[in-house]
């Protein structure tokens, strides 16, 4: 019997509504930058879309990746490929067998931009001026394979869709993948590349959007008394996982390690949580089990939080009913106040904050908090970060997806 | 109007290096556009639809194949132009 494989982060990297890479990306974090901006799109006043505003990315792919990469694949693909590569420079570019690295990147829609503007061209223009890159452009799996292709990832190419779940699900799949032996180094996050005229829309008919049009940078306000909904963000986080003794073999630098992975499905409502939490609790609760912990070792939380009026005291009721009291000593950052929402990578995205929180021993502040939701039973940092004890300490990262998809990961620090 | 032989080669080199990012002189007439440019079967649709509309000429799906070198698509451009 060969003892547990554990599994730490080595890399991370991230094209956010706050800033082109990582290090960008945690000081706007530290800032209390807000990512939310006017849209210039002409489709928006075209279309007299509810919403004027998204988080869109700091800094454009186009700036970033050449022409042809550009053309070639759809946004959310472009945003996977720049953040894999920031991950894999900053775990040194690896050397090792490529039929032992994997590539996991989730995503909640996937092309949605590439389906929309060839239906279009199909419309407007005929079956002939339909890009023969269309298919291959929307499917959603095409951000694992881009990444597969770009770092000779063989050991496995996998694509979570669990909609804002999908990110950190596919942080948890690269997970396993280590622990069970399947791969021994993973590049895992998710992507998102949905501000478009279509998806604004729909979200706006559920009234799950912001309309704050008038103050962007404030309309993300988790846990404020003064939530309408959350703001639509894109880009992409992706993580280096790698097999600890490997690691520390190669003399990696290592920011965290992966502790436990919890996992599971409300079975509710297609689109509303679970109001009593018990599913996100389950995840929550498994997650702090799977990595030996009890729920006073938990020093930071970093929440789903997406500024929508039931989701933020749904999560609320969920972490009091895993914790109990023991919920008062956790530190909660709602980091979306200044990211947006980004779907399929938000879970992802705000793993890696909470590994930079864990690395720098600091809780973001939330921002746009004026007025606390008396329903909301969690020690919010809001006003300024908040030092996180010296020693060994863990922190939780939730994240929950339309559909009733639960993931819920501790990290730990090394 | 028709266009030269030259004028078509030098549009189509447009064309394959929006495409495919390679320099404009690398394409010449000579080339081939498997061998010698790496150019696949998707990429080669995408240019062919695009040559369509820049040189106002129809190109029959069935035609593309006998299109092995550049010079071979420009000559099949100039001879069906209008």
């Amino acid at each position: 019997m060969t003892a547990e494989r554990r599994v730490v982060v080595t890399g991370l990297g991230a094209t956010t509504p706050v800033g082109g890479n990582v290090p960008d990306t945690w000081d706007a974090i530290l800032a209390g930058r807000s990512g939310a901006k006017t849209m210039p799109y002409e489709w928006v006043e075209k279309y007299d879309l509810p919403v004027k505003f998204a988080a869109t990315l700091e800094t454009p792919a186009d700036q970033v990746l050449t022409k042809v990469e550009v053309r070639r694949m759809d946004p959310s693909a472009q945003y996977a490929l720049i953040a894999a590569r920031e991950a894999w420079a900053d775990a040194g570019s690896p050397e090792g067998d490529p039929e032992r690295l994997a590539a996991c990147i989730g995503t909640g829609i996937g092309g949605v931009w590439t389906l929309l503007s060839q239906w279009d061209n199909l419309k407007e223009k005929g079956p002939r001026r339909v890009f023969p890159l269309a298919v291959p452009m929307l499917m959603p799996n095409a951000s694992s394979a881009a990444v597969s292709l770009e770092l000779g990832a063989r050991a496995g190419a996998h694509t979570p869709v669990s909609a804002c779940a999908s990110g950190l699900e596919a942080m948890g799949y690269a997970y396993e993948m280590i622990r069970s032996g399947r791969a021994d180094i993973a590049v895992a996050g998710g992507t998102e590349g949905a501000v478009h005229a279509l998806p604004i829309a729909g979200f706006a008919a559920m009234q799950a959007l912001s309309t704050r049009n008038d103050e962007p940078e404030r309309a993300s306000r988790p846990y404020d008394t003064g939530r309408d909904g959350f703001v639509l963000g894109e880009g992409a986080a992706v993580m280096v996982l790698e097999e600890y003794e490997a690691a520390k073999a190669r003399g990696a630098k290592i920011y965290a390690e992966i502790g436990g992975v919890g996992m599971s499905a409300d079975s509710h409502h297609i689109a509303a949580p679970e109001p009593e939490g018990a599913g996100a609790s389950r995840a929550m609760v498994e997650a702090v089990q799977r990595a030996g912990l009890q729920a006073k070792d938990i020093v930071h939380v970093n929440a789903h939080a997406t500024s929508t009026p039931v989701g933020d005291v749904a999560e609320s009721n969920a972490i009091r009913r895993a914790f109990g009291d023991d919920a008062d000593g956790m530190p909660v950052s709602a980091t979306k106040s200044m990211t947006g929402h980004l779907l399929g990578a938000a879970g992802a995205l705000e793993g890696v904050l909470t590994v930079l929180a864990l690395h720098h021993r600091t809780a973001p502040a939330t921002i746009n908090l004026d007025d606390f939701d008396p329903a909301i039973k969690l020690d919010v940092v809001h006003g300024e970060a908040r030092k996180l004890p010296q020693g060994d300490i863990a922190a939780l990262n939730n994240s929950f997806g339309f559909g009733g998809h639960n993931v819920a990961v501790v990290f730990t620090s090394v | 109007m028709a266009q030269s032989e030259q004028e078509i080669l030098e549009g189509l080199a447009e064309i394959v290096n929006e495409e495919t990012g390679l320099d404009t002189e690398s394409v010449q007439s000579e080339k081939s556009f498997t061998d010698d440019l790496d150019i696949d079967s998707l990429s080669m649709m995408t240019i062919v639809v695009n040559a369509e509309e820049k040189f106002g000429v129809r190109i029959p799906d069935d035609e593309v194949k006998n299109l092995k070198t550049v010079g071979d698509a420009v000559s099949f451009i100039s001879k069906n132009q209008a």
